[in-house]
Protein backbone atom coordinates (compact mmCIF):
# COMPACT_ATOMS: atom_id res chain seq x y z
CA UNK A 1 0.00 0.00 0.00
CA UNK A 2 1.49 3.33 -0.97
CA UNK A 3 1.73 6.30 1.35
CA UNK A 4 -0.63 8.31 -0.85
CA UNK A 5 -3.42 5.72 -0.64
CA UNK A 6 -2.98 5.53 3.09
CA UNK A 7 -3.45 9.25 3.40
CA UNK A 8 -6.44 9.55 1.06
CA UNK A 9 -8.12 6.61 2.79
CA UNK A 10 -7.72 8.51 6.04
CA UNK A 11 -9.93 11.27 4.64
CA UNK A 12 -12.80 8.88 4.13
CA UNK A 13 -12.31 6.67 7.20
CA UNK A 14 -11.74 9.72 9.36
CA UNK A 15 -15.08 11.19 8.43
CA UNK A 16 -16.79 7.81 8.59
CA UNK A 17 -15.51 7.26 12.13
CA UNK A 18 -16.39 10.68 13.51
CA UNK A 19 -19.71 11.33 11.75
CA UNK A 20 -22.15 9.41 13.96
CA UNK A 21 -20.80 10.84 17.21
CA UNK A 22 -20.25 14.29 15.80
CA UNK A 23 -23.74 14.32 14.26
CA UNK A 24 -25.27 13.76 17.70
CA UNK A 25 -23.16 16.49 19.27
CA UNK A 26 -23.85 18.96 16.47
CA UNK A 27 -27.60 18.29 16.48
CA UNK A 28 -28.10 18.31 20.26
CA UNK A 29 -25.17 20.51 21.30
CA UNK A 30 -23.88 22.95 18.72
CA UNK A 31 -27.14 23.71 16.91
CA UNK A 32 -29.11 24.33 20.13
CA UNK A 33 -26.38 26.67 21.40
CA UNK A 34 -26.78 28.90 18.34
CA UNK A 35 -30.54 28.45 18.25
CA UNK A 36 -31.08 29.56 21.83
CA UNK A 37 -28.80 32.55 21.18
CA UNK A 38 -31.15 33.54 18.35
CA UNK A 39 -34.20 32.82 20.49
CA UNK A 40 -32.95 35.11 23.21
CA UNK A 41 -33.45 37.99 20.77
CA UNK A 42 -36.95 36.89 19.80
CA UNK A 43 -40.34 37.05 21.40
CA UNK A 44 -41.25 33.38 21.57
CA UNK A 45 -44.20 32.42 23.72
CA UNK A 46 -47.54 30.70 23.51
CA UNK A 47 -49.46 33.91 22.90
CA UNK A 48 -48.69 34.05 19.21
CA UNK A 49 -47.31 31.69 16.57
CA UNK A 50 -44.83 34.26 15.20
CA UNK A 51 -41.45 34.75 16.73
CA UNK A 52 -40.49 38.32 15.83
CA UNK A 53 -37.04 39.69 16.63
CA UNK A 54 -37.25 42.11 19.52
CA UNK A 55 -33.60 43.06 19.89
CA UNK A 56 -32.44 43.24 23.46
CA UNK A 57 -35.96 43.33 24.92
CA UNK A 58 -35.58 40.01 26.73
CA UNK A 59 -32.31 41.07 28.29
CA UNK A 60 -33.78 44.43 29.23
CA UNK A 61 -36.77 42.71 30.81
CA UNK A 62 -34.35 40.57 32.79
CA UNK A 63 -32.57 43.62 34.14
CA UNK A 64 -35.88 44.91 35.52
CA UNK A 65 -37.28 41.61 36.74
CA UNK A 66 -37.17 41.59 40.57
CA UNK A 67 -37.35 37.78 40.63
CA UNK A 68 -34.20 37.56 38.50
CA UNK A 69 -32.40 39.80 40.98
CA UNK A 70 -33.56 37.55 43.81
CA UNK A 71 -32.59 34.43 41.87
CA UNK A 72 -29.08 35.78 41.25
CA UNK A 73 -28.71 36.62 44.92
CA UNK A 74 -29.91 33.19 46.06
CA UNK A 75 -27.71 31.41 43.53
CA UNK A 76 -24.63 33.30 44.67
CA UNK A 77 -25.38 32.86 48.39
CA UNK A 78 -25.97 29.17 47.83
CA UNK A 79 -22.74 28.77 45.84
CA UNK A 80 -20.71 30.75 48.37
CA UNK A 81 -21.86 28.41 51.15
CA UNK A 82 -22.03 25.10 49.32
CA UNK A 83 -18.65 25.13 47.56
CA UNK A 84 -16.36 25.93 50.52
CA UNK A 85 -18.56 23.81 52.80
CA UNK A 86 -18.27 20.71 50.62
CA UNK A 87 -14.54 21.24 50.12
CA UNK A 88 -13.90 21.65 53.85
CA UNK A 89 -15.89 18.54 54.75
CA UNK A 90 -14.25 16.57 51.92
CA UNK A 91 -10.73 17.64 52.80
CA UNK A 92 -11.21 16.99 56.51
CA UNK A 93 -12.64 13.51 55.98
CA UNK A 94 -10.10 12.58 53.30
CA UNK A 95 -7.18 13.56 55.54
CA UNK A 96 -8.71 11.59 58.40
CA UNK A 97 -9.25 8.58 56.13
CA UNK A 98 -5.81 8.69 54.52
CA UNK A 99 -4.29 6.13 56.89
CA UNK A 100 -4.38 2.40 57.45
CA UNK A 101 -6.37 1.97 60.65
CA UNK A 102 -9.04 -0.53 61.60
CA UNK A 103 -12.44 -0.16 59.86
CA UNK A 104 -10.93 2.31 57.40
CA UNK A 105 -12.61 0.55 54.48
CA UNK A 106 -15.93 0.82 56.26
CA UNK A 107 -15.43 4.56 56.87
CA UNK A 108 -14.41 5.14 53.27
CA UNK A 109 -17.29 3.14 51.83
CA UNK A 110 -19.76 5.03 54.02
CA UNK A 111 -18.49 8.33 52.65
CA UNK A 112 -18.39 7.10 49.05
CA UNK A 113 -21.96 5.80 49.30
CA UNK A 114 -23.33 9.33 48.89
CA UNK A 115 -21.96 9.23 45.32
CA UNK A 116 -24.49 6.51 44.52
CA UNK A 117 -27.59 8.38 45.76
CA UNK A 118 -29.48 10.46 43.21
CA UNK A 119 -30.35 14.09 43.87
CA UNK A 120 -34.01 13.11 44.00
CA UNK A 121 -33.56 10.37 46.61
CA UNK A 122 -31.33 12.72 48.58
CA UNK A 123 -33.89 15.52 48.50
CA UNK A 124 -36.77 13.26 49.58
CA UNK A 125 -34.82 11.91 52.57
CA UNK A 126 -33.82 15.40 53.66
CA UNK A 127 -37.33 16.80 53.29
CA UNK A 128 -38.36 14.07 55.72
CA UNK A 129 -35.41 14.61 58.10
CA UNK A 130 -36.15 18.34 58.21
CA UNK A 131 -39.94 18.03 58.35
CA UNK A 132 -41.14 20.83 60.69
CA UNK A 133 -43.74 18.70 62.52
CA UNK A 134 -42.41 15.14 62.55
CA UNK A 135 -38.80 15.49 61.43
CA UNK A 136 -36.05 13.86 63.40
CA UNK A 137 -33.82 16.95 63.18
CA UNK A 138 -36.27 18.96 65.22
CA UNK A 139 -36.32 16.11 67.72
CA UNK A 140 -32.52 16.21 68.08
CA UNK A 141 -32.59 20.00 68.39
CA UNK A 142 -35.20 19.60 71.11
CA UNK A 143 -32.82 17.37 73.05
CA UNK A 144 -30.36 20.26 73.31
CA UNK A 145 -33.08 22.74 74.14
CA UNK A 146 -33.66 24.38 70.76
CA UNK A 147 -37.35 24.91 69.84
CA UNK A 148 -38.72 23.30 66.64
CA UNK A 149 -37.75 25.11 63.45
CA UNK A 150 -39.79 25.57 60.26
CA UNK A 151 -36.78 24.71 58.01
CA UNK A 152 -37.99 24.33 54.39
CA UNK A 153 -41.22 26.20 55.23
CA UNK A 154 -39.31 29.21 56.48
CA UNK A 155 -38.18 31.89 54.01
CA UNK A 156 -35.13 32.60 56.16
CA UNK A 157 -34.02 28.96 56.56
CA UNK A 158 -35.03 27.05 53.42
CA UNK A 159 -31.94 27.91 51.39
CA UNK A 160 -29.64 26.80 54.21
CA UNK A 161 -31.40 23.45 54.48
CA UNK A 162 -30.75 22.99 50.76
CA UNK A 163 -27.09 23.87 51.37
CA UNK A 164 -26.90 21.16 54.05
CA UNK A 165 -28.57 18.48 51.94
CA UNK A 166 -26.40 19.15 48.90
CA UNK A 167 -23.18 19.22 50.95
CA UNK A 168 -24.15 15.80 52.27
CA UNK A 169 -24.88 14.60 48.73
CA UNK A 170 -21.51 15.78 47.39
CA UNK A 171 -19.38 14.65 50.35
CA UNK A 172 -18.52 11.33 48.73
CA UNK A 173 -17.36 13.04 45.56
CA UNK A 174 -15.11 15.48 47.41
CA UNK A 175 -13.66 12.68 49.57
CA UNK A 176 -12.87 10.56 46.51
CA UNK A 177 -11.10 13.44 44.77
CA UNK A 178 -9.09 14.46 47.85
CA UNK A 179 -8.21 10.87 48.79
CA UNK A 180 -6.93 10.21 45.27
CA UNK A 181 -4.85 13.39 45.46
CA UNK A 182 -3.56 12.55 48.95
CA UNK A 183 -2.37 9.19 47.69
CA UNK A 184 -0.14 11.15 45.32
CA UNK A 185 1.55 13.02 48.16
CA UNK A 186 4.86 11.21 48.75
CA UNK A 187 5.18 10.15 52.37
CA UNK A 188 8.92 10.83 52.17
CA UNK A 189 8.16 14.56 51.97
CA UNK A 190 5.99 14.74 55.08
CA UNK A 191 8.40 12.46 56.95
CA UNK A 192 11.31 14.65 55.95
CA UNK A 193 9.42 17.65 57.28
CA UNK A 194 8.83 15.83 60.56
CA UNK A 195 12.55 15.09 60.79
CA UNK A 196 13.27 18.77 60.23
CA UNK A 197 11.10 19.54 63.22
CA UNK A 198 7.79 20.48 61.62
CA UNK A 199 4.69 19.63 63.64
CA UNK A 200 1.87 17.74 61.98
CA UNK A 201 -0.12 20.93 61.36
CA UNK A 202 2.88 22.70 59.82
CA UNK A 203 3.66 19.71 57.60
CA UNK A 204 0.04 19.67 56.49
CA UNK A 205 -0.06 23.41 55.80
CA UNK A 206 3.33 23.70 54.10
CA UNK A 207 3.58 20.38 52.26
CA UNK A 208 0.32 18.46 51.93
CA UNK A 209 -1.96 21.42 51.20
CA UNK A 210 0.21 22.86 48.38
CA UNK A 211 0.53 19.40 46.83
CA UNK A 212 -3.28 19.11 46.96
CA UNK A 213 -3.82 22.46 45.27
CA UNK A 214 -4.55 21.03 41.79
CA UNK A 215 -7.30 18.88 43.31
CA UNK A 216 -8.55 21.89 45.27
CA UNK A 217 -8.74 24.01 42.13
CA UNK A 218 -10.54 21.25 40.26
CA UNK A 219 -13.07 20.79 43.06
CA UNK A 220 -13.65 24.52 43.39
CA UNK A 221 -14.36 24.87 39.67
CA UNK A 222 -16.40 21.68 39.36
CA UNK A 223 -18.52 22.30 42.46
CA UNK A 224 -19.11 25.91 41.48
CA UNK A 225 -20.32 24.98 38.00
CA UNK A 226 -22.71 22.49 39.58
CA UNK A 227 -23.81 24.90 42.30
CA UNK A 228 -24.69 27.60 39.78
CA UNK A 229 -26.91 25.01 38.06
CA UNK A 230 -28.74 23.92 41.22
CA UNK A 231 -32.21 22.69 40.30
CA UNK A 232 -33.26 19.16 41.34
CA UNK A 233 -33.32 19.74 45.09
CA UNK A 234 -35.15 23.06 44.75
CA UNK A 235 -37.73 21.61 42.38
CA UNK A 236 -38.45 18.77 44.77
CA UNK A 237 -38.29 20.42 48.17
CA UNK A 238 -39.56 23.98 47.83
CA UNK A 239 -40.48 24.74 44.18
CA UNK A 240 -38.61 27.99 44.66
CA UNK A 241 -40.65 29.00 47.73
CA UNK A 242 -41.52 29.96 50.34
CA UNK A 243 -41.96 33.52 49.03
CA UNK A 244 -39.29 32.91 46.34
CA UNK A 245 -36.73 32.33 49.10
CA UNK A 246 -35.14 29.44 47.20
CA UNK A 247 -35.74 30.58 43.63
CA UNK A 248 -32.35 30.08 42.00
CA UNK A 249 -31.48 30.95 38.41
CA UNK A 250 -32.05 27.52 36.87
CA UNK A 251 -35.31 27.05 38.72
CA UNK A 252 -36.60 30.39 37.43
CA UNK A 253 -35.35 29.51 33.96
CA UNK A 254 -37.19 26.17 34.05
CA UNK A 255 -40.29 27.93 35.32
CA UNK A 256 -40.18 30.50 32.53
CA UNK A 257 -39.43 27.92 29.82
CA UNK A 258 -41.62 24.94 30.67
CA UNK A 259 -44.33 26.33 32.93
CA UNK A 260 -44.88 29.78 31.39
CA UNK A 261 -43.56 28.79 27.93
CA UNK A 262 -41.64 32.02 27.47
CA UNK A 263 -38.92 30.42 25.38
CA UNK A 264 -37.41 33.73 24.33
CA UNK A 265 -37.14 35.14 27.82
CA UNK A 266 -35.92 31.81 29.22
CA UNK A 267 -33.19 31.66 26.55
CA UNK A 268 -31.98 35.09 27.63
CA UNK A 269 -31.79 33.86 31.24
CA UNK A 270 -29.93 30.75 30.06
CA UNK A 271 -27.34 32.87 28.28
CA UNK A 272 -26.99 35.08 31.31
CA UNK A 273 -26.36 31.95 33.41
CA UNK A 274 -23.77 30.82 30.85
CA UNK A 275 -22.06 34.20 31.15
CA UNK A 276 -22.01 33.96 34.95
CA UNK A 277 -20.49 30.47 34.77
CA UNK A 278 -17.80 31.60 32.31
CA UNK A 279 -16.89 34.68 34.36
CA UNK A 280 -16.74 32.77 37.65
CA UNK A 281 -14.71 29.93 36.12
CA UNK A 282 -12.23 32.29 34.47
CA UNK A 283 -11.75 34.13 37.77
CA UNK A 284 -11.21 30.83 39.56
CA UNK A 285 -8.61 29.72 37.05
CA UNK A 286 -6.86 33.12 37.15
CA UNK A 287 -6.70 33.16 40.94
CA UNK A 288 -6.11 29.41 41.05
CA UNK A 289 -3.14 29.52 38.71
CA UNK A 290 -1.29 31.76 41.11
CA UNK A 291 -2.11 29.60 44.12
CA UNK A 292 -1.76 26.20 42.49
CA UNK A 293 1.40 24.21 42.65
CA UNK A 294 2.05 21.67 39.89
CA UNK A 295 4.90 19.27 40.45
CA UNK A 296 5.50 18.37 36.81
CA UNK B 1 8.43 15.92 70.96
CA UNK B 2 11.68 17.77 70.53
CA UNK B 3 13.63 18.27 67.35
CA UNK B 4 16.64 16.41 68.75
CA UNK B 5 14.80 13.17 69.33
CA UNK B 6 13.20 13.30 65.89
CA UNK B 7 16.04 11.89 63.72
CA UNK B 8 16.25 8.71 65.80
CA UNK B 9 12.52 8.31 65.48
CA UNK B 10 12.65 8.63 61.77
CA UNK B 11 15.20 5.83 61.45
CA UNK B 12 13.52 3.12 63.46
CA UNK B 13 10.16 3.97 61.87
CA UNK B 14 7.03 2.63 63.44
CA UNK B 15 8.63 1.03 66.48
CA UNK B 16 10.25 4.30 67.52
CA UNK B 17 7.10 6.25 66.76
CA UNK B 18 5.08 4.42 69.40
CA UNK B 19 7.14 5.50 72.40
CA UNK B 20 9.59 8.40 72.52
CA UNK B 21 12.67 7.26 74.42
CA UNK B 22 12.73 7.71 78.18
CA UNK B 23 9.14 8.82 78.57
CA UNK B 24 6.06 6.66 78.14
CA UNK B 25 3.03 8.55 76.97
CA UNK B 26 -0.38 7.31 77.91
CA UNK B 27 -1.95 6.16 74.66
CA UNK B 28 -5.43 5.27 73.57
CA UNK B 29 -5.84 1.58 72.78
CA UNK B 30 -6.96 2.67 69.29
CA UNK B 31 -6.04 5.35 66.79
CA UNK B 32 -7.37 8.77 67.89
CA UNK B 33 -8.68 9.28 64.36
CA UNK B 34 -11.54 6.94 65.24
CA UNK B 35 -12.83 9.70 67.54
CA UNK B 36 -13.31 11.85 64.45
CA UNK B 37 -14.26 9.23 61.89
CA UNK B 38 -16.85 7.36 63.92
CA UNK B 39 -19.13 10.36 64.62
CA UNK B 40 -18.64 11.63 61.06
CA UNK B 41 -19.65 8.26 59.68
CA UNK B 42 -22.71 8.14 61.92
CA UNK B 43 -23.79 11.54 60.57
CA UNK B 44 -23.11 10.47 56.98
CA UNK B 45 -25.02 7.22 57.33
CA UNK B 46 -27.89 8.55 59.43
CA UNK B 47 -30.00 9.67 56.43
CA UNK B 48 -29.70 6.15 54.95
CA UNK B 49 -30.66 4.61 58.29
CA UNK B 50 -33.61 6.94 58.77
CA UNK B 51 -34.80 6.24 55.25
CA UNK B 52 -34.75 2.50 55.91
CA UNK B 53 -36.40 2.81 59.35
CA UNK B 54 -39.23 4.98 58.07
CA UNK B 55 -39.89 2.59 55.21
CA UNK B 56 -40.56 -0.17 57.77
CA UNK B 57 -42.77 1.79 60.18
CA UNK B 58 -46.52 2.04 60.41
CA UNK B 59 -47.91 5.41 59.27
CA UNK B 60 -48.83 6.12 62.92
CA UNK B 61 -45.25 5.54 64.05
CA UNK B 62 -43.86 7.72 61.27
CA UNK B 63 -46.13 10.58 62.31
CA UNK B 64 -45.33 10.18 65.98
CA UNK B 65 -43.40 12.90 67.75
CA UNK B 66 -40.91 12.40 69.34
CA UNK B 67 -39.89 10.10 66.48
CA UNK B 68 -39.69 6.35 66.98
CA UNK B 69 -35.98 5.73 66.55
CA UNK B 70 -36.32 1.92 66.50
CA UNK B 71 -39.67 0.60 65.22
CA UNK B 72 -41.50 -1.99 67.36
CA UNK B 73 -42.48 -4.16 64.43
CA UNK B 74 -41.14 -4.12 60.90
CA UNK B 75 -43.96 -3.34 58.52
CA UNK B 76 -42.81 -4.82 55.20
CA UNK B 77 -46.27 -4.23 53.74
CA UNK B 78 -45.17 -0.68 52.90
CA UNK B 79 -43.25 -2.10 49.96
CA UNK B 80 -46.16 -3.86 48.21
CA UNK B 81 -48.30 -0.82 49.06
CA UNK B 82 -45.81 1.50 47.34
CA UNK B 83 -45.61 -0.84 44.35
CA UNK B 84 -49.41 -0.83 44.14
CA UNK B 85 -49.57 2.96 43.94
CA UNK B 86 -46.72 3.52 41.47
CA UNK B 87 -45.01 1.20 38.95
CA UNK B 88 -41.53 1.26 40.48
CA UNK B 89 -40.64 -1.88 38.55
CA UNK B 90 -41.43 -0.08 35.33
CA UNK B 91 -39.45 3.01 36.40
CA UNK B 92 -36.52 0.78 37.22
CA UNK B 93 -36.74 -1.02 33.89
CA UNK B 94 -36.93 2.30 32.01
CA UNK B 95 -33.93 3.66 33.89
CA UNK B 96 -31.97 0.47 33.25
CA UNK B 97 -32.81 0.46 29.52
CA UNK B 98 -31.98 4.13 29.08
CA UNK B 99 -28.73 3.92 31.05
CA UNK B 100 -27.55 0.70 29.39
CA UNK B 101 -28.31 1.79 25.83
CA UNK B 102 -26.78 5.22 26.48
CA UNK B 103 -23.60 3.61 27.80
CA UNK B 104 -23.34 1.24 24.81
CA UNK B 105 -23.94 4.07 22.31
CA UNK B 106 -21.31 6.19 24.01
CA UNK B 107 -18.74 3.41 24.05
CA UNK B 108 -19.20 2.76 20.32
CA UNK B 109 -19.60 6.32 19.04
CA UNK B 110 -17.00 7.94 21.30
CA UNK B 111 -14.46 5.18 20.57
CA UNK B 112 -14.87 5.64 16.83
CA UNK B 113 -14.73 9.43 16.95
CA UNK B 114 -12.05 9.57 19.63
CA UNK B 115 -9.84 7.20 17.69
CA UNK B 116 -10.22 9.16 14.46
CA UNK B 117 -9.43 12.43 16.25
CA UNK B 118 -6.42 10.81 17.91
CA UNK B 119 -4.85 9.11 14.90
CA UNK B 120 -6.23 10.17 11.51
CA UNK B 121 -5.49 13.26 9.48
CA UNK B 122 -8.55 14.38 7.59
CA UNK B 123 -9.91 17.62 6.29
CA UNK B 124 -11.72 19.63 8.95
CA UNK B 125 -10.41 17.58 11.86
CA UNK B 126 -9.14 20.54 13.85
CA UNK B 127 -12.23 22.65 13.24
CA UNK B 128 -14.59 19.81 14.11
CA UNK B 129 -12.69 19.02 17.28
CA UNK B 130 -12.77 22.68 18.31
CA UNK B 131 -16.56 22.77 17.87
CA UNK B 132 -16.93 19.67 20.03
CA UNK B 133 -14.71 21.13 22.73
CA UNK B 134 -16.76 24.32 22.67
CA UNK B 135 -19.99 22.42 23.37
CA UNK B 136 -18.29 20.83 26.37
CA UNK B 137 -18.26 24.17 28.18
CA UNK B 138 -21.90 25.09 27.63
CA UNK B 139 -24.31 24.22 30.45
CA UNK B 140 -27.31 22.04 29.61
CA UNK B 141 -29.72 24.85 30.44
CA UNK B 142 -28.58 26.75 27.36
CA UNK B 143 -29.34 23.87 25.02
CA UNK B 144 -32.42 22.37 26.65
CA UNK B 145 -35.10 24.52 25.00
CA UNK B 146 -33.93 23.96 21.39
CA UNK B 147 -33.23 20.32 22.29
CA UNK B 148 -36.84 20.01 23.42
CA UNK B 149 -38.05 21.55 20.12
CA UNK B 150 -35.75 19.32 18.04
CA UNK B 151 -36.75 16.13 19.86
CA UNK B 152 -40.41 17.05 19.52
CA UNK B 153 -39.94 17.66 15.78
CA UNK B 154 -38.01 14.40 15.31
CA UNK B 155 -40.78 12.47 17.05
CA UNK B 156 -43.45 13.92 14.79
CA UNK B 157 -41.60 13.92 11.46
CA UNK B 158 -38.90 11.24 11.62
CA UNK B 159 -39.32 8.51 14.21
CA UNK B 160 -41.89 8.40 17.01
CA UNK B 161 -39.52 6.37 19.20
CA UNK B 162 -37.14 9.29 19.72
CA UNK B 163 -39.90 11.87 20.22
CA UNK B 164 -41.28 13.47 23.35
CA UNK B 165 -42.63 10.91 25.81
CA UNK B 166 -40.52 8.05 24.46
CA UNK B 167 -37.43 6.51 26.01
CA UNK B 168 -35.53 7.27 22.80
CA UNK B 169 -35.83 10.95 23.66
CA UNK B 170 -33.73 10.27 26.76
CA UNK B 171 -31.12 8.24 24.85
CA UNK B 172 -30.51 9.94 21.52
CA UNK B 173 -29.38 13.40 22.72
CA UNK B 174 -26.85 11.68 25.02
CA UNK B 175 -25.81 8.90 22.64
CA UNK B 176 -22.42 10.56 22.23
CA UNK B 177 -20.91 13.21 24.47
CA UNK B 178 -18.17 15.73 23.89
CA UNK B 179 -16.64 14.62 27.17
CA UNK B 180 -16.53 10.97 26.02
CA UNK B 181 -14.86 11.81 22.71
CA UNK B 182 -12.33 14.08 24.37
CA UNK B 183 -11.63 11.62 27.18
CA UNK B 184 -11.02 8.65 24.85
CA UNK B 185 -9.01 10.70 22.38
CA UNK B 186 -6.68 11.73 25.18
CA UNK B 187 -6.32 8.12 26.27
CA UNK B 188 -5.75 6.74 22.75
CA UNK B 189 -2.97 9.26 22.22
CA UNK B 190 -1.04 7.82 25.17
CA UNK B 191 -0.95 4.34 23.55
CA UNK B 192 2.16 3.36 21.54
CA UNK B 193 1.34 3.66 17.85
CA UNK B 194 3.71 0.83 16.78
CA UNK B 195 1.25 -2.02 17.35
CA UNK B 196 -1.31 -0.28 15.20
CA UNK B 197 1.21 0.41 12.44
CA UNK B 198 2.45 -3.15 12.28
CA UNK B 199 -1.12 -4.46 12.15
CA UNK B 200 -1.81 -2.05 9.30
CA UNK B 201 1.27 -3.32 7.45
CA UNK B 202 -0.11 -6.84 7.90
CA UNK B 203 -3.22 -5.69 6.06
CA UNK B 204 -5.69 -5.11 8.91
CA UNK B 205 -8.36 -2.49 8.28
CA UNK B 206 -8.69 0.63 10.44
CA UNK B 207 -11.75 -0.80 12.13
CA UNK B 208 -10.03 -4.10 12.84
CA UNK B 209 -7.07 -2.27 14.37
CA UNK B 210 -9.43 -0.27 16.58
CA UNK B 211 -11.43 -3.29 17.72
CA UNK B 212 -8.64 -5.86 18.04
CA UNK B 213 -5.72 -3.77 19.25
CA UNK B 214 -6.69 -0.34 20.55
CA UNK B 215 -9.90 -1.07 22.48
CA UNK B 216 -8.44 -3.95 24.55
CA UNK B 217 -5.58 -1.67 25.55
CA UNK B 218 -8.09 1.05 26.45
CA UNK B 219 -10.23 -1.17 28.71
CA UNK B 220 -9.64 0.94 31.87
CA UNK B 221 -10.63 4.14 30.06
CA UNK B 222 -13.70 2.47 28.56
CA UNK B 223 -14.74 1.18 31.99
CA UNK B 224 -14.36 4.67 33.45
CA UNK B 225 -16.39 6.24 30.66
CA UNK B 226 -19.04 3.54 31.08
CA UNK B 227 -19.33 4.13 34.83
CA UNK B 228 -19.53 7.92 34.48
CA UNK B 229 -22.08 7.74 31.67
CA UNK B 230 -24.17 5.25 33.61
CA UNK B 231 -24.20 7.47 36.72
CA UNK B 232 -25.11 10.55 34.67
CA UNK B 233 -27.92 8.79 32.88
CA UNK B 234 -29.26 7.07 35.99
CA UNK B 235 -29.40 10.31 38.01
CA UNK B 236 -30.53 12.65 35.24
CA UNK B 237 -33.66 14.51 36.27
CA UNK B 238 -34.12 17.81 34.43
CA UNK B 239 -34.21 16.41 30.89
CA UNK B 240 -36.63 13.53 31.69
CA UNK B 241 -38.78 16.06 33.56
CA UNK B 242 -39.08 18.04 30.33
CA UNK B 243 -39.23 15.19 27.84
CA UNK B 244 -41.46 12.65 29.61
CA UNK B 245 -45.03 13.15 30.82
CA UNK B 246 -46.66 9.73 30.87
CA UNK B 247 -46.07 7.51 33.88
CA UNK B 248 -45.16 4.47 31.79
CA UNK B 249 -42.12 6.15 30.26
CA UNK B 250 -40.74 7.66 33.46
CA UNK B 251 -37.28 6.87 34.78
CA UNK B 252 -36.70 6.32 38.51
CA UNK B 253 -35.83 9.91 39.56
CA UNK B 254 -38.79 11.32 37.66
CA UNK B 255 -41.15 8.56 38.84
CA UNK B 256 -40.00 9.05 42.41
CA UNK B 257 -40.45 12.83 42.20
CA UNK B 258 -43.94 12.39 40.77
CA UNK B 259 -44.77 9.84 43.45
CA UNK B 260 -43.56 12.28 46.08
CA UNK B 261 -45.82 14.96 44.66
CA UNK B 262 -48.84 12.65 44.84
CA UNK B 263 -48.18 11.23 48.32
CA UNK B 264 -46.90 14.27 50.20
CA UNK B 265 -47.66 13.05 53.71
CA UNK B 266 -47.48 9.29 53.28
CA UNK B 267 -43.91 9.12 54.47
CA UNK B 268 -43.77 5.36 54.94
CA UNK B 269 -44.85 4.73 51.34
CA UNK B 270 -42.51 7.40 50.03
CA UNK B 271 -39.54 5.99 51.88
CA UNK B 272 -40.38 2.46 50.70
CA UNK B 273 -40.39 3.76 47.14
CA UNK B 274 -37.18 5.61 47.79
CA UNK B 275 -35.48 2.52 49.20
CA UNK B 276 -36.54 0.52 46.15
CA UNK B 277 -35.06 3.11 43.81
CA UNK B 278 -31.86 3.40 45.82
CA UNK B 279 -31.05 -0.22 46.53
CA UNK B 280 -30.19 -1.33 42.97
CA UNK B 281 -27.77 1.58 42.68
CA UNK B 282 -26.22 0.91 46.09
CA UNK B 283 -25.79 -2.79 45.23
CA UNK B 284 -24.09 -1.92 41.94
CA UNK B 285 -22.00 0.58 43.83
CA UNK B 286 -20.80 -1.93 46.43
CA UNK B 287 -20.05 -4.58 43.80
CA UNK B 288 -18.13 -2.19 41.57
CA UNK B 289 -16.84 0.14 44.26
CA UNK B 290 -13.29 0.11 42.93
CA UNK B 291 -14.40 1.11 39.45
CA UNK B 292 -16.77 3.74 40.78
CA UNK B 293 -14.19 5.34 42.96
CA UNK B 294 -11.53 5.20 40.28
CA UNK B 295 -13.92 6.68 37.74
CA UNK B 296 -14.95 9.55 39.97
CA UNK B 297 -11.30 10.17 40.80
CA UNK B 298 -10.59 10.14 37.06
CA UNK B 299 -12.84 13.18 36.57
CA UNK B 300 -10.56 14.99 38.99
CA UNK B 301 -7.41 13.80 37.27
CA UNK B 302 -8.84 14.84 33.91
CA UNK B 303 -9.49 18.27 35.36
CA UNK B 304 -6.05 18.89 36.76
Amino acid sequence: MTRRRLVSSEQFTGWAFVSPGVAVILLFGAVPILWSAVMSFQRNNLLSPDTPFVGLANYRQMAHDPVVAQAIQHTLVYTALFVPGTMAVGLFLAVAMNRQIRFINFYRTAAYATVAISTISEAIVFIWLFDPSYGVVNYFLGLIGIPPQQFLNSPSQALYVIVVMTIWGWTGFAVVIYLAALQGVPQALTEAAAIDGAGPWQAFRRITLPLLSPATLFLAVWLTINALQLFDEVYLSTQGGPLNATTVLVYYLYNQAFQQFNFGYASAIAYFLFLVIIVVTVIQFRVGRRLTYYRS
Amino acid sequence: MTATSAPARGRVRSAGRAAPPGRRRRRLPFSPWHLVLLPATVVLLFPFWWLLITSLETPAEALHFPPVLVPHTLRFANYPDALASAPFGRFFLNSAVVATVTVLCNLVLCSLAGYAFARFRFLGRTALFAVIMATLMVPFQVTMIPQFIIVKWLGVHVLAGVGINHLGALILPNAATAFGIFFLRQFFRTLPVEYEESARVDGASRLTVLIRIVLPLAAPALATLAALTFLDSWNNFLWPLIAITSTNQMTLPLGLATFQGAHQTEWTLMMAGNVMSLVPMLVIFFLAQRYFVRSVAATGLAGT
